[in-house]
């Protein structure tokens, strides 16, 4: 398995791109969080680092909002230089952190009040572009209320108003679905992808949910241990795994089923053993009726049938050697909690 | 530049909001000052003079400036050091990822500090009238106000240094045994210095608030141990000196 995580084979160069990175590294100490990194982020483009806690993210996104300076490399941020033109990147970013960062003594409205002063907007600006951001998550009812008595859901989407209301170029957005329940998790990204396609702003988020990157993401870049190991679109990352699985769970003829199956050309392999067959195939929804009308000519009694689609996880099985899952501080929201901005 | 002063303006108006809505806050810090003064006020009377204080000055008068000393060395702390609750609270990072200069952050954050605790200050010198200080002329009173500010000023610096080198709060507690409480009781607040052996005046000597309590009981009762020009002189340089440490400290800072 190793012979693939090594070396990941050069990035494309994109020309005028919103964020590029060259030989990026960060050094805490002995430990090297980001080790030469080689990245560009289309304009327009919702990209997705996807990794496990610990991998690099959260440090790469640090380095590009300008909040730690890198030990070596360069990075661009829509033209500027994160390390000599910090007050333009910041200018041209707006930032979700993973850890909230609101005012909880302040309400909605206040906060984004607070933050339009400290972008410059002036005020029939400001009352503009905050009712509009309001509205943009649905918290237009709630702009009154002290933020301590939002719900984690409620600080989250007026940060991501908050993030949206100096019209940045580019959004960054470190987790921002931790730690929020299933429904919710919905609803964010909903609004990103709304933000993303509807007002063209590029997005860079950082996840450990599959699901989340798979859903959102047009790129994604797999990280491990402060490298990129994998990078393309989810479909492309998933075309690498290979082909779908069906698995039949038979009791009777299974030989003759077998048979029969080993004549069909679009099954890529068979692997059979006890009562269980497991078919390689693509497209493998439609091919499930016809190996069902296959059994019943041949009076073959199948118990069940199973369809497993290639997902992120597999992708990041297979370039990590791991399972994100089984990493510490990736597994329970409680652990998150725990473990909360250490990523 | 215009955008700084707006940002200023911003930082400002967020302490006023705060300040306002903690309610026990902000009955909190004016609590133990007054008690102080009310308390050893009443204590010692206002009537006869104590050895070391000039004739015909009573305690309350004595003691109401060093007490708006006192007010102003914490409350000017604690908003230097409430960098840290918004380091623990996250707010932190939303300040720092903004456009706006380190400088203007600073001088946000010190104007809101300022404000409050001159608020505060004003509060116990109203007190202290009530309880037999003499009430001071115009020009006494406008004076104290620069006294004020340049101990404000200075303490906020010194929060500020504290606050940019501490990862938590946990060193909290330490500051204000160690720092807070000695500033204060060597800084000739609560009797005159001439009761310290020498080695302690020493220390006393050192400390800037000595000369910011020594500045207002000249502003405000017409007595005191130096100059008023030596206290202005001082106090200014340990302010300048204190904000730039505080400015510098907190502009190097990295927020994780």
């Amino acid at each position: 398995m190793n012979d693939i995580t090594d070396e990941v084979k050069p990035t494309e160069v994109i020309k005028d791109a919103a964020i590029s990175m060259r030989g990026l590294t960060k050094e805490f100490g002995e430990m090297i969080a980001v080790n030469q990194i080689d990245l560009d982020i289309k304009k327009g483009e919702l990209f997705g680092l996807l990794g496990a806690n610990g991998a690099g993210k959260s440090t790469i996104i640090k380095m590009l909002t300008t909040m730690i300076t890198p030990t070596s490399g360069e990075a661009r941020v829509w033209g500027y230089d994160v390390a000599k033109e910090r007050k333009e990147v910041r200018s041209s970013i707006g930032v979700v952190f993973q850890d909230p960062a609101v005012d909880g003594m302040l309400t909605g409205r206040e906060n984004l009040d607070f933050h339009g002063r400290m972008y410059g907007m002036d005020a029939s600006c400001r009352k503009a572009r905050i009712a509009e951001v309001l509205d943009l998550v649905d918290l237009t009812e709630k702009a009154e209320v002290r933020m301590q008595d939002y719900s984690g859901g409620m600080k989250r989407r007026l940060e991501i108003a908050r993030g949206l209301m100096h019209y940045p170029h580019v959004l960054f957005l470190d987790e921002p679905t931790i730690g929020l329940d299933a429904q919710t998790r919905r609803y964010i990204w909903q609004y990103i992808r709304n933000m993303n396609k509807e007002l063209g702003v590029t997005i860079i988020l950082t996840t450990h949910y599959m699901e989340e990157a798979d859903f959102l993401c047009d790129r994604v870049a797999i990280m491990d241990n402060g490298k990129i190991v994998a990078l393309d679109t989810p479909e492309h990352l998933k075309d690498l795994i290979g082909s779908e699985t069906i698995t039949l769970e038979t009791v009777e003829g299974k030989d003759a089923l077998m048979q029969i199956l080993q004549s069909f050309p679009w099954i890529k392999s068979i692997n059979a053993s006890n009562g269980t067959i497991e078919l390689q195939v693509d497209h493998a929804q439609s091919r499930i009726p016809e190996i069902m009308l296959e059994a019943n000519r041949n009076s073959a009694v199948i118990t069940s049938v199973s369809l497993h689609k290639p997902t992120l996880e597999d992708v990041f099985l297979k370039y990590t050697g791991r399972k994100i899952r089984d990493l510490p501080g990736s597994g329970s929201s409680m652990a998150n909690m725990m473990f909360r901005g250490r990523g | 530049m215009i955008k700084d002063l707006y940002a200023i303006y911003s930082i400002w108006l967020r302490e006023m909001l705060r300040f306002f809505r903690l309610k026990s806050r902000l009955f909190g810090s004016i609590a133990s000052p007054f008690f102080f003064l009310a308390f050893l006020g009443m204590g010692f009377g206002n009537g006869a003079s104590l050895p070391g204080i000039p004739p015909g000055i009573g305690y309350v008068s004595f003691l109401t400036p060093g007490i708006i000393g006192m007010t102003l060395l914490f409350s000017a702390t604690f908003a230097g050091l409430s960098v840290l609750w918004d380091r623990e609270f996250g707010f932190l990072k939303e300040i720092m990822v903004s456009p706006v200069s380190r400088i203007a952050i600073v001088l946000g954050r010190t104007a809101g500090g300022l404000t409050t605790g001159i608020l505060q200050a004003i509060i116990i010198m109203l007190s202290g009238i009530l309880l037999g200080m003499k009430v001071p002329s115009l020009q006494g009173f406008l004076l104290s106000l620069v006294f004020m500010v340049l101990i404000a000023t200075t303490f906020i610096g010194l929060g500020l240094a504290f606050a940019s080198k501490m990862e938590d709060m946990s060193g909290f507690s330490l500051i204000m045994n160690f720092l807070i409480f000695p500033l204060f009781f060597l800084s000739g607040a609560l009797f005159p210095l001439d009761r310290f052996p020498p080695v302690v005046k020493v220390l006393a000597y050192l400390n800037p608030l000595t000369y910011g309590v020594d500045g207002l009981r000249y502003s405000l009762i017409g007595a005191s141990a130096f100059s008023p020009a030596v206290d202005f002189v001082i106090l200014g340089s340990s302010c300048i000196a204190l904000l730039s440490l505080g400015a510098y400290l907190f502009d190097t800072t990295e927020v994780n």
